[in-house]
């Protein structure tokens, strides 16, 4: 044990017990008991989706939160994520059985009426379940090491980066929708039926997918902490609020940046294939510069420096989007924006800063005594954030 | 005066006309209607009877559901549907509704987003148990909520005209599939203006690139020519490369497939190209009254649109579709092949009802094959058994005030023929 040279408290290592334990721990018996009670089949396969958005969000809190570099293209790796997985289930629904009707069958329907007489090269290894799963995280993984190596190496940041994330998205998003032999277009990849021979569609089958879904992003919300709790965490967030001084200290800053940025990239890809195998298909609106600001969004309103927000600010999003849409068909997108302006006038930090601010305190007095409420149990917000 | 009545099959009568009248003043009467006694056939058919499915149909009401994009870049072209359904429903409703049962409407907004389609779909059949979902414009849209059609074992129908490959127990398709709508005009345009050689110009998405096939086929078939093929991304802008080559080849018909917001770059540029489509052929099959609006009817005046109807179309029901049309949603509306395709829906599913004296799903899916509708505005249409319309196709000149002149119709009903071999 060793004393934190900062605060002068006992560092208890990677695992001690502390609030942010306790939130998951709570978090994780709202996700796994409240609300499969709560909710009937349909919405709970509502709120696994949503709650696969959350994985990018708790991407953004790495990346944007603690290592400060903001990216704008996230909805790539989502996209990637679940493209990878649809590829699979299209591929078992495509069986020449299936698709006899077709001129010529085995092959997915969009590429048969897009003309094409074969499966295309890349499309032959996601035959294989193996193969599939670790492309989901991979391929996202190598692409975001391209872009950071490509980035970072020559030490652009800030907006410049967030402006080629953006250009990266719209990118993808042409590439997918003009190369519609190969991808399914616009339309993307739809009708996906079975895994393995388990029909995804059925109640049950959305009910275990949700539960396998939480405990994902439960085991995902651990390894951020465990990241964060780190000396590479510590390293993120020196780099994040005075980066020539880690520069300086001997480290390499951008291997750092690529480190979070691909690690960003697999969260969000485990996402995106968790959404396919729940929503039943993947396409390329999920790709470009819109919904890649809108997991931005997510993340801003939970807060983007707490992985707990993050989550909870997804959900709230997500739940508000469907209830005014439902409620009010015309009017629910003005009512989006203005709960989103309010966030940021009212509470910039999003709900984990009101939480911090307002409620944390009040916890945390019966128990602990004044003395030993310290700067380093609070503050997530960092020094000149609170000041802009 | 016979004409004066909405002639919806055998099994229903006219609209009285103090009814009509009200209709026409806006529906401000229709809270008051549904007060008004339903007729014996509703206790001559008990619920139990007519719905063995749990679908929400009670004694007096039934609820369907509309889903169209009410935001995003398609409520512009989704919205003329929203009105038509709404129209059609309320017509209904003033005639004392399906079995004796008022409609009750659901709208739920698909916000341009296929997953949202898909979502909303999901809510209306799983948490609302509509009997009937008019709905979807894209063809993304309807290829994300099908499945959810499928499981679910609802109704859906879909208004616009598509590429076809598609046949679905759970879909009946209001709009024509591709060789309705290519064949019939590509045959006039030869026959009419000589063409020998065609550019085909669309979207890049999977119905331009459909109909283009089919289109290709066909001509060439015929030993005529496609001098060029080239398809730009939706949104696109920056049409004057294609221009270009467009006067390059001297195509004797441009066929083009552009869809939304690029057409009004699309014409506008071939206009300040030179290009006179008075004397240079072009058929369209993406531009309605509606794209028109946009694209301003001096810049696209003399291009020939290739559809089952248009505004200008003259006949008994369809002026009254129109007047009713404009009386509900203001003397400024223009109406459109798709919204026209979208008023069929709600009335084809009361005659499909009707006929099969019950609300379940799978009796409507059977009883559709043969239902005719009389009313229809643009003339008479009648269901097959793929769930497609027969339907005329029908050519129409543009005016510079936003119109159209038909001038040339098909003699008879095409049959709808969503897997067409030959063409694949």
């Amino acid at each position: 044990m060793t004393r934190n040279p900062q605060t002068g408290l006992l560092d208890r290592g990677l695992w001690r017990i502390d609030g942010d334990v306790v939130g998951i721990l709570l978090l994780a018996a709202l996700l796994v008991i409240v609300l499969p009670l709560g909710l009937d089949i349909f919405r709970l396969n509502m709120v696994g989706k949503y709650l696969t958005y959350a994985f990018v969000a708790l991407g953004l809190v790495l990346c944007w939160g603690s290592a400060g570099i903001l990216s704008l293209g996230q909805g790539i790796f989502f996209g990637i994520g679940g493209y990878c997985m649809a590829m699979f289930l299209k591929l078992e629904a495509s069986s020449p059985e299936a698709t006899k009707i077709q001129s010529t069958p085995g092959i997915p329907d969009f590429m048969d009426w897009n003309q094409l007489t074969a499966l295309p090269w890349f499309w032959e290894p996601f035959h294989s379940l193996t193969f599939s799963i670790v492309a989901v995280v991979a391929v996202p993984a190598l692409l975001a090491f391209i872009v950071g190596l490509a980035m970072f190496k020559r030490r652009v940041g800030g907006v410049y980066f967030a402006i080629i994330t953006q250009a990266f998205a719209a990118i993808l998003t042409i590439l997918i929708v003009g190369q519609q032999g190969y991808t399914g277009g616009i339309n993307g990849i739809t009708d996906l039926r079975t895994l393995k021979g388990w029909d995804i569609r059925t109640d049950e089958a959305k009910l275990v997918l949700y539960f396998v879904n939480a405990a994902l992003l439960i085991g995902c919300i651990l390894l951020c902490l465990t990241v964060r709790r780190s000396k590479l965490g510590r390293i993120l967030v020196a780099l994040r609020d005075k980066e020539d001084r880690v520069r300086f200290s001997g480290y390499d800053v951008a291997n750092f940046k690529i480190f979070v940025f691909c690690f960003a990239a697999a969260l969000s890809a485990v996402g995106g294939a968790m959404f396919t195998l729940q929503v039943g298909f993947m396409s390329p609106s999920f790709v470009g510069i819109v919904p890649s600001i809108e997991m931005v969004i997510y993340c801003a309103v939970g807060g983007r420096l707490s992985l707990l927000g993050a989550v909870y600010g997804t959900l709230l999003v997500n739940w508000a989007k469907t209830m005014l849409s439902e409620s009010f068909p015309e009017l629910w997108l003005f009512a989006m924006g203005a709960l989103f302006i309010g966030v940021v006038m009212v509470f910039p930090n999003g709900l984990a800063g009101l939480y911090q601010q307002y409620i944390a305190p009040r916890l945390r007095r019966p128990f602990v005594g004044r003395a030993k409420m310290p700067a380093a149990a609070a503050p997530i917000i960092p020094p000149h954030t609170a000041a802009d | 005066m016979s004409s004066d009545k909405f002639d919806a099959g055998k099994p229903v009568g006219g609209l009285p006309s103090p009814l009509r009248r009200k209709l026409l003043l806006g529906m401000a009467a229709l809270p008051a209607v549904g007060l008004l006694p339903r007729g014996a056939l509703a206790q001559a058919l008990p619920t139990d009877a007519v719905n063995t499915t749990k679908l929400a149909v009670t004694d007096s009401t039934v609820k369907v559901g509309i889903l169209h994009s009410t935001t995003g870049t398609m409520a512009i072209s989704e919205t003329g549907s929203v009105q038509a359904e709404k129209l059609a429903i309320a017509q209904i409703n003033e005639m004392g509704g399906v079995l004796g049962r008022k409609i009750e409407v659901i709208q739920e907004d698909g916000a341009s987003d296929w997953p949202t389609f898909a979502e909303k779909a999901r809510k209306l059949l799983v948490e609302d148990k509509v009997a009937a979902v008019f709905g979807c414009w894209t063809s993304a849209s309807r290829k994300a909520v099908l499945p959810v059609f499928e499981q679910y074992n609802g109704m859906l129908y879909y208004p616009t005209f598509y590429e076809g490959l598609e046949q679905s127990k759970n879909v009946i398709y209001t709009g024509q599939e591709a060789t309705q709508q290519i064949l019939a005009g590509l045959d006039w345009v030869t026959k009419e203006k000589g063409a020998k050689s065609f550019f085909l110009i669309g979207s890049d998405y999977i119905w331009p690139r459909t109909s283009n096939k089919i289109a290709r086929k066909h001509i060439e078939m015929k030993g005529q020519k496609v001098v060029g093929e080239e398809y730009f991304p939706l949104g696109h802008t920056q049409f004057n490369s294609v221009i270009n080559k467009i006067k390059l080849t001297k195509p004797d018909v441009i066929y083009a497939s552009v869809v939304g917001g690029s057409n009004v770059a699309f014409y506008k540029q071939m206009k300040a190209a030179g290009i006179d489509l008075n004397k240079q052929v072009l058929m369209t099959i993406s531009v309605t009254e509606d794209e028109m609006l946009g694209i301003g009817g001096e810049n696209i005046a003399g291009a020939y649109a290739c559809m089952k109807y248009f505004q200008s179309l003259q006949n008994p029901n369809n002026e009254k579709f129109v007047a009713a049309f404009k009386a509900m949603w203001g003397a400024n509306s223009v109406i459109g092949d798709v919204t026209q395709a979208g008023y069929l829906g709600p009335w084809l599913w009361k005659l499909t009802v009707e006929k099969a004296k019950s609300f379940d799903i799978d009796k409507i899916a059977v009883a559709s094959e043969g239902i005719e509708f009389s009313g229809a505005p643009e003339g008479y249409v009648r269901v097959h058994g793929n769930h497609h319309l027969w339907s005329k196709t029908r050519v129409g000149r543009a005016r510079p005030d936003g119109q159209f002149d038909v001038v040339y119709e098909t003699a008879d009903l095409i049959e709808p023929n969503p897997f067409p071999k030959g063409y694949q």
